[in-house]
């Protein structure tokens, strides 16, 4: 029951932003928030049943013979969930100061695809075979359309074909098919400890299979199906925070490992060499996408081609096939989130403020704006992964898992990533703190307008107390790999 | 006697009896509501036969009580149902939106006659489905084909002239080779009827005749099915048809051939001619792949939306065609599964531009750039219709592109995989080309000032309804899927 309201909850909230939309601003926003946290205490109040080792379950309707729609909370849907509706909240708060302040058009239409897109990723997060999670996967992908084409003008519209063209294109020309074969050669889909597609497909196979998933989940943005996710940049900033950097690339990440870990299993895919290539094809996107991320001048796509990278660190946690590194990828997908949605915040707060998009124009802007630059360092040194910040929890775990698997290339990858990634966010945080301002540039501006700054630090709180408060995480993470 | 036991007989007598009484009517609002009756009637007769039917009922009909091979028989079995429910649908669907949609096109006094063609359209193709007969079959055809001859060239526009022209030539061409490979037939077996055809086949001595018989019934039925490359009078007869003509004609008049053909070769060529089997195969399915690629790209560079969704069309028969030509039971059943939803999908498709031509007169993608805003239901309809072209899931399309896929996959090896290719590579140009109307539609500005308004509720509701069936569908797709089967069943019973 409480899987079916996590869903529907949303889809109610969205009705109820339409209709509160006609009355007034306020009520819309209301609507909003109270949806949110009606969402998140309904997933949250499933964690204890979870964390004690229940696994609640709910099948909806059989399509066909051997084809449900079903649910069932496992470990790591639990975390995604979980993360994705908290995070919404703060979102929310995130977006009534953005939206306003920036003065955008068709409010009303924003919140309600975020309201359905937010039940699309509870929906991933809760399936119980691939089949549902297809379904979702879709729906999250065209419920997020309206919202990257949001501006409506050509660039955008031009973007927003990029983004769906990618993320359609993958999923119905590679996804679907790994799914239909998944199904012709197991006779089920379900998610399964231990996979089930031992035994039912061999040699070259498996690898042709993996990759038909691993390019398929376009969401995850291994390269080089990566293309959507700067394109997706256009979109308002909140989309950009909550989707893009925590609810449809973590949909990818997440579907990624769930395959790996319940449709191929851990064991039997450390077995079959044709797999292998899959912890090379990320420790490449890591290393390829920080270099990219070093050349970029706008600040947003700089953090796009940051995400691209991180979202590969946790493909490749997963690819090294080791309990810890399982582990590892998990809370990184947590860890990451609070960091990258951190960052977002400020790239939005500091264009609500000041209208400024490139890095050459922060230059400074630690003075005009301290909580918004003070968030954003501590959002980049997480990705860097320098304590107390949430991302040296998840780093160690990957590379302990990269130790107990004697997998020196992830090793390398990881510490040449953590160069790259302080070699591009350093002298962003130096030049902001300790440059002054050009002079002839526009720098009348303050503080970022108070929702917004309120949602940062939030944000910004969450990254270091990740630091500190991770065990729930873990514990999830453990479950997922040892029930 | 039950009126039950006539079911199969009154899907087409109801229409007959009702024909003539239309013309008759002067009125054109009387017409409409008589056609629409009837229409709906038939609709009904179709659904009470496939309850039938779901309940295990084979439906055998001896007209005038006089036994086969010597009497006329009627048969309605799964596949009937799945086509019969097709057609029924498709007509009264047309029909109710065309209260409003027809006025514009067709002159008042001219609309009883265009009404009376329309069901005698609707008791050709009816009568196709329900005859077990091959020379019934050859009239029935006969009677749809003229009608909709009549119906396509009944608009405004002149230049659906040259387009049922060509249509006319060429359905003519089908259908005689259709009656040489019937007469071929007749000469060795002296029989008409399918069922007794199957069995004295057997006794031919000389296959040739027969094999020259099936080469001819093939292209001629295939040809009245616009199978790729024997499509060319489709496009432009679609374009210029009226609108609900249109909704009409696509949604099951190009299926009720490729029944005909499918039933003729599996009952009786199947098993008779040896390594028929995989003459079947090596014919159509390189036709197939060539129907998706081909008509696929083409429409992605059509600017006129009718004609774009007319390739569309094209390319549809093709995954039909291409599931049937697998010969297996998992192959017909996706085939006649799409079948049943692409009905479903391009009735919703051509609905929807049905309701955007009550404002705009042009429809070149560049006419209804902006439109959106206008009319937000009727595009929100258009969405949903493409969404299940396209095939993505929750809707009717994802389901029988998930039951060809998985029968393509069944054959294994490279030829499976290439087969995937080509249907996910069709699937991604339907994207393209839906696309292209959707972002013409809400994000172009509108070259002219827009003046259109919301589409009649009528023929609005009547769209929504055929669109959320495709989400319906979706979900729940155990009517479609179970007929499908049945009527697989029953195609591969016939190979021994």
């Amino acid at each position: 029951m409480t899987i079916i309201a996590s869903l529907v909850i949303p889809l109610i909230g969205a009705i109820g932003i339409i209709l509160a939309g006609r009355v007034n601003a306020n009520l819309r926003e209301s609507v909003t928030l109270i949806t949110a946290g009606a969402l998140a205490w309904t997933v949250w109040s499933l964690l204890p049943e979870v964390l004690a080792g229940g696994r609640p379950a709910v099948s909806l309707t059989e399509i066909v013979p051997g084809i449900e729609i079903a649910f069932r909370v496992e470990p790591l849907g639990m975390l995604f969930a979980a993360l994705a509706s908290g995070l919404w909240i703060v979102n929310s708060i995130y977006s009534i100061g953005y939206m306003r302040g920036n003065k955008e058009k068709n409010q009303t239409r924003f919140y309600t695809f975020f309201a359905i897109a937010l039940s699309a990723a509870m929906g991933i997060a809760f399936s119980a075979n691939l089949f549902t999670l297809f379904l979702f996967y879709e729906v999250l992908t065209l419920s997020t359309y309206p919202l990257v084409s949001h501006k409506g003008d050509e660039k955008t519209v031009r973007s927003a074909r990029i983004y769906l063209g990618v993320l359609l294109t993958t999923s119905i020309g590679l996804l679907l098919p790994a799914i239909i074969w998944t199904y012709v050669v197991a006779g089920t889909g379900d998610f399964t400890m231990g996979g089930i597609l031992a035994g039912k497909v061999d040699g070259p196979e498996v690898g042709l299979l993996l990759g038909l998933f691993v390019f398929g989940v376009g969401k995850a943005a291994v390269m080089p199906v990566h293309r959507w996710l700067p394109a997706a940049m256009v979109a308002p900033t909140p989309v950009s925070a909550l989707l893009h950097a925590v609810a449809v690339v973590k949909a990818g990440v997440f579907t990624i490992t769930k395959v790996i870990v319940y449709i191929f299993g851990i064991d039997f895919l450390a077995e079959s060499p044709s797999g292998d290539w899959l912890m090379y094809a990320a420790a490449f996107t890591i290393i390829a996408a920080s270099i990219v991320a070093l050349k970029q001048q706008n600040l947003k796509r700089l953090l796009a081609y940051s995400t691209i990278a991180q979202l590969s660190y946790v493909v490749m946690a997963t690819a090294i096939l080791k309990p810890l590194a399982e582990i590892g990828a998990a809370i990184h997908m947590v860890a990451h989130a609070f960091g990258k949605i951190t960052l977002f915040f400020a790239a939005g707060a500091i264009y609500v403020a000041s209208k400024k998009t490139e890095l050459h124009q922060l230059r400074g802007i630690g003075r005009r704006m301290p909580w918004t630059m003070a968030a954003f360092t501590i959002g980049a040194l997480s990705m860097i992964g320098v304590p107390p910040t949430g991302g040296f929890v998840s780093k160690w775990y990957i590379l302990a898992g990269a130790f107990e698997a004697d997998n020196y290339v992830a090793i390398a990858t990881i510490i040449a990533s953590t160069v790259l990634n302080a070699a591009y966010f350093l002298p962003i945080i130096y030049f902001a703190w300790f440059e002054p301002e050009q002079p002839g540039t526009d720098n009348d501006h303050g503080e970022a307008p108070l929702f917004a700054v309120l949602a940062l630090t939030i944000t910004a709180a969450l990254t270091i107390g990740f630091f500190l408060f991770n065990a729930t995480a873990l514990e999830l993470g453990r479950q997922l790999v040892s029930p | 006697m039950n009126p039950s036991d006539h079911l199969a007989a009154l899907q087409v007598v109801v229409l007959f009896l009702a024909a003539p009484i239309i013309v008759l009517l002067q009125a054109r609002r009387l017409a409409w509501a008589a056609t629409t009756l009837t229409s709906l009637l038939t609709f009904a007769i179709a659904i009470a036969l496939t309850l039938g039917v779901l309940n295990g009922q084979d439906y055998q009909y001896f007209m005038g009580s006089w036994p086969a091979p010597f009497g006329i028989e009627l048969r309605v079995d799964g596949f009937s149902a799945v086509l019969l429910l097709a057609i029924t649908g498709a007509s009264s669907a047309a029909l109710l939106a065309g209260y409003h949609s027809l006025d514009q096109q067709i002159e008042a006094k001219r609309q009883p006659l265009f009404f009376a063609a329309w069901i005698l359209a609707l008791a050709g193709l009816a009568g196709i489905v329900i005859s077990a007969d091959a020379f019934n079959i050859f009239v029935f055809m006969e009677i749809s084909s003229l009608a909709s001859y009549v119906l396509v060239a009944g608009g405004p526009d002149k230049r659906a002239l040259p387009a049922v022209f060509k249509y006319l030539i060429f359905g003519t061409i089908g259908a005689t080779f259709y009656l040489i490979g019937v007469g071929l037939i007749y000469m060795m077996t002296g029989t008409l009827n399918l069922a007794d055809m199957e069995v004295r086949i057997h006794d031919v001595a000389d296959q040739s005749p027969v094999l020259v018989a099936a080469g001819f019934i093939t292209v001629g039925l295939a040809l009245k099915a616009a199978l790729f490359p024997l499509h060319i009078w489709l496009p432009n007869s679609y374009t210029f048809a009226p609108h609900v003509v249109t909704v009409f004609l696509a949604a099951c008049a190009t299926k009720v051939s490729l029944y005909v053909l499918l039933r003729f070769d599996f009952f009786v060529f199947q098993q008779n001619l040896t390594g028929h089997e995989l003459q079947f195969t090596f014919f159509f399915m390189p036709l197939a792949v060539f129907a998706i690629l081909i008509a696929s790209a083409v429409a992605l560079f059509e600017k006129d939306l009718k004609r774009m969704l007319a390739w569309s069309s094209v390319a549809q028969i093709g995954y039909i065609v291409l599931g049937a030509s697998i010969v297996s039971l998992a192959g017909l059943t996706a085939s006649v599964l799409h079948v049943f939803n692409h009905a479903i999908a391009k009735g919703s498709l051509f609905l929807a531009v049905a309701c955007l031509a009550m404002s705009f007169r042009g429809l070149r993608l560049n006419d209804i750039a902006g439109c959106a805003k206008a009319m937000p239901w009727t595009m929100g309809a258009l969405v949903l219709a493409g969404l299940s072209l396209i095939g993505v899931p929750g809707t009717a399309g994802f389901i029988s592109k998930w039951y060809l896929i998985s029968a393509v996959l069944e054959l294994g090896g490279g030829i499976a995989i290439f087969l995937t290719a080509v249907i996910v590579i069709g699937s991604l140009m339907a994207v393209v080309y839906i696309w292209r109307i959707v972002e013409h539609a809400y994000f172009r500005p509108a070259e002219t000032e827009i003046v259109a308004r919301e589409a009649p509720l009528g023929i609005l509701s009547i769209t929504w309804v055929v669109a959320l069936a495709n989400l319906y569908f979706g979900i729940n797709p155990e009517l479609p899927v179970t007929l499908s089967e049945l009527a697989a069943d029953a195609l591969m019973g016939h190979i021994k």
